[in-house]
């Protein structure tokens, strides 16, 4: 299709401008009002105890869901594209579940099984054990939510990878193990990467399912998102302040996973 | 997998039936719950809709034209992704809120969210897009303009044909995320009943039942859509 120079101009003008609209100003503005007090200000917001401990919190969850989702994740990419099971069709579209799923439903979902009054909720109060309104809870629902996205990544380029060098290693008397190691984990490898990526930008992220399952008390069960959420709707002097110096330090963590996301992008298609 | 998302899933469906299919039925039909399914479902339907067109519009200038700064802009497309929802209803709160720089008062009403849900959902018509587009023979259109095709007929008969698999896919999945939405929209939305919204309210004012209750309904709809996915996949596929 060749295209007049005009309307190609004009179409990347009306492109450009969606994007300044809507991506360039929303977030040049937050960086905009957590200086405007001075960057002290903005710092001492950050270093709050409830802001550190927020922050570590996070970090936590990530640590935590991260590598349970990459060995999930690389493991049913592999049932999904290596085995013959039954079931698998179904298997295949399920795990999409939890990208369609309201993050709200997944909270409401775990307190009917693990809270007060759930499902496993007296067994676990006999035995002392919290989850809902504890860390725990957060953890599985970050789980949950973050679950899809290296199996979405790892399976394709097993797909297309083929098994030929698996079964070559097979006859050369690899055991599976070494296969794994030697021969699938290299050639999967830019996938795992960028679905580990987009796993930890979730995972810090979110917060519809969380703040189900958290008690929302600073200083315990507050994580970065929930921090933002309750200075943004507290009326009080700085409080908004503070809200922005917290979503400036989350940010700050998403472009991070931006940039490794524009490193390994390319990559992975390769 | 079944442990950690059939289980949970399944506790919610019963709650919503556990007082009686009756009760059930009376808590999605109250007219609060149709006006709140109606507004979700309406404002899903229209970001997704000005998603398709705008995502495409993307794709294409991403992919066909060249201009300095390209590869920053391409980079960006993925900041939704990237940035955490709750930072993006801040930032639009602080645009369009009351102290807006343009005197714009998008916040607290139906056209904050609308925004806010265009922002999250940006990337998904985008990336589906643009791979096919990068795949998509040249040859083809160039045989047809050569035939006396007009650009808009080679547009409609030949480009977007071959595209509509990945427009379709990206639309359902950027409709399926609206009606899920809750960490954008819960700092703009006020009074807007935004499902997701609603539903914690009730959770919070402890009526598990309510929420359970709108939540199949939300489930059921996300169940379709993916369904409607896997056919346009496996079509996109061959």
């Amino acid at each position: 299709m060749r295209v007049s120079r005009r309307a190609r101009l004009s179409l990347r003008g009306i492109a450009l401008l969606y994007l300044l609209i809507l991506l360039l100003l929303p977030v040049g503005a937050v960086f905009i009002r957590t200086f405007e007090h001075g960057f002290s200000t903005a710092w001492s917001w950050i270093t709050t105890p409830a802001a550190v401990s927020a922050f570590w919190l996070s970090v936590v969850i990530a640590l935590i869901a991260v590598p349970l989702n990459t060995i999930f994740g690389v493991g049913t990419a592999l049932l999904l594209a290596r085995s013959k099971v039954r079931g698998r069709k179904l298997l295949n579209s399920l795990i999409d579940l939890p990208f369609v799923v309201s993050p709200v439903i997944v909270g409401l979902a775990l307190v009917l099984v693990y809270g007060q009054g759930g499902w496993f909720g007296s067994w676990l109060l006999k035995h002392g054990i919290m989850i809902i309104y504890a860390p725990a809870g957060m953890v599985i629902a970050t789980v949950f939510v973050s679950l899809p996205f290296v199996v979405r990544e790892v399976a394709p380029v097993l797909l297309e990878a083929g098994d030929e060098q698996e079964q070559a290693a097979a006859t050369l008397g690899a055991s599976s193990w070494q296969t794994f190691w030697r021969v699938t984990l290299p050639s999967i490898r830019w996938g795992v990467a960028y679905g580990v990526v987009l796993t930890t930008a979730r995972a810090l992220g979110e917060i519809g399912a969380v703040a189900v399952v958290s008690s929302n008390v600073a200083g315990s069960t507050l994580t970065l998102p929930l921090l933002v959420q309750q200075r943004a709707s507290q009326i009080g002097a700085g409080q908004i302040t503070g809200a922005y110096a917290a979503a400036t330090e989350l940010a700050v963590m998403s472009l991070i996973v931006l940039l490794a996301m524009t490193v390994l992008g390319p990559r992975r298609a390769r | 997998m079944s442990v950690i998302v059939l289980i949970p899933l399944a506790a919610v469906t019963v709650k919503a039936v556990s007082s009686g299919l009756g009760t059930f039925w009376s808590s999605v039909t109250n007219s609060f719950a149709v006006s709140t399914l109606e507004v979700t479902l309406g404002t899903s339907v229209l970001v997704a809709a000005i998603s398709a067109v705008m995502g495409t519009l993307v794709a294409w200038v991403l992919v066909r034209d060249e201009f300095p700064g390209k590869r920053f802009i391409n980079a960006l497309i993925d900041l939704p992704f990237a940035l955490p929802t709750i930072v993006a209803g801040l930032t639009l709160i602080t645009l369009y809120g009351p102290n807006s720089p343009f005197g714009l008062h998008l916040a607290y009403a139906w056209a904050g969210v609308l925004v806010a849900l265009l922002f999250v959902s940006l990337p998904f018509v985008v990336r589906s897009v643009q791979p096919v587009l990068i795949e998509l023979d040249r040859e083809v259109e160039e045989a047809a303009a050569s035939l006396g095709a007009s650009n808009l007929t080679t547009l409609r008969r030949i480009v977007l044909p071959s595209l509509r698999p990945a427009i379709l896919s990206g639309t359902a999945l950027a409709f399926a995320r609206c009606m899920g939405e809750y960490g954008s929209v819960v700092l703009i939305a006020a009074k807007v009943k935004i499902a997701s919204l609603v539903i914690f309210a009730d959770i919070e004012n402890g009526a598990p039942q309510a929420a359970a209750s709108l939540s199949v309904v939300l489930l059921l709809i996300a169940v379709l859509v993916l369904f409607a996915l896997r056919r346009w996949g496996d079509r996109g596929a061959r």
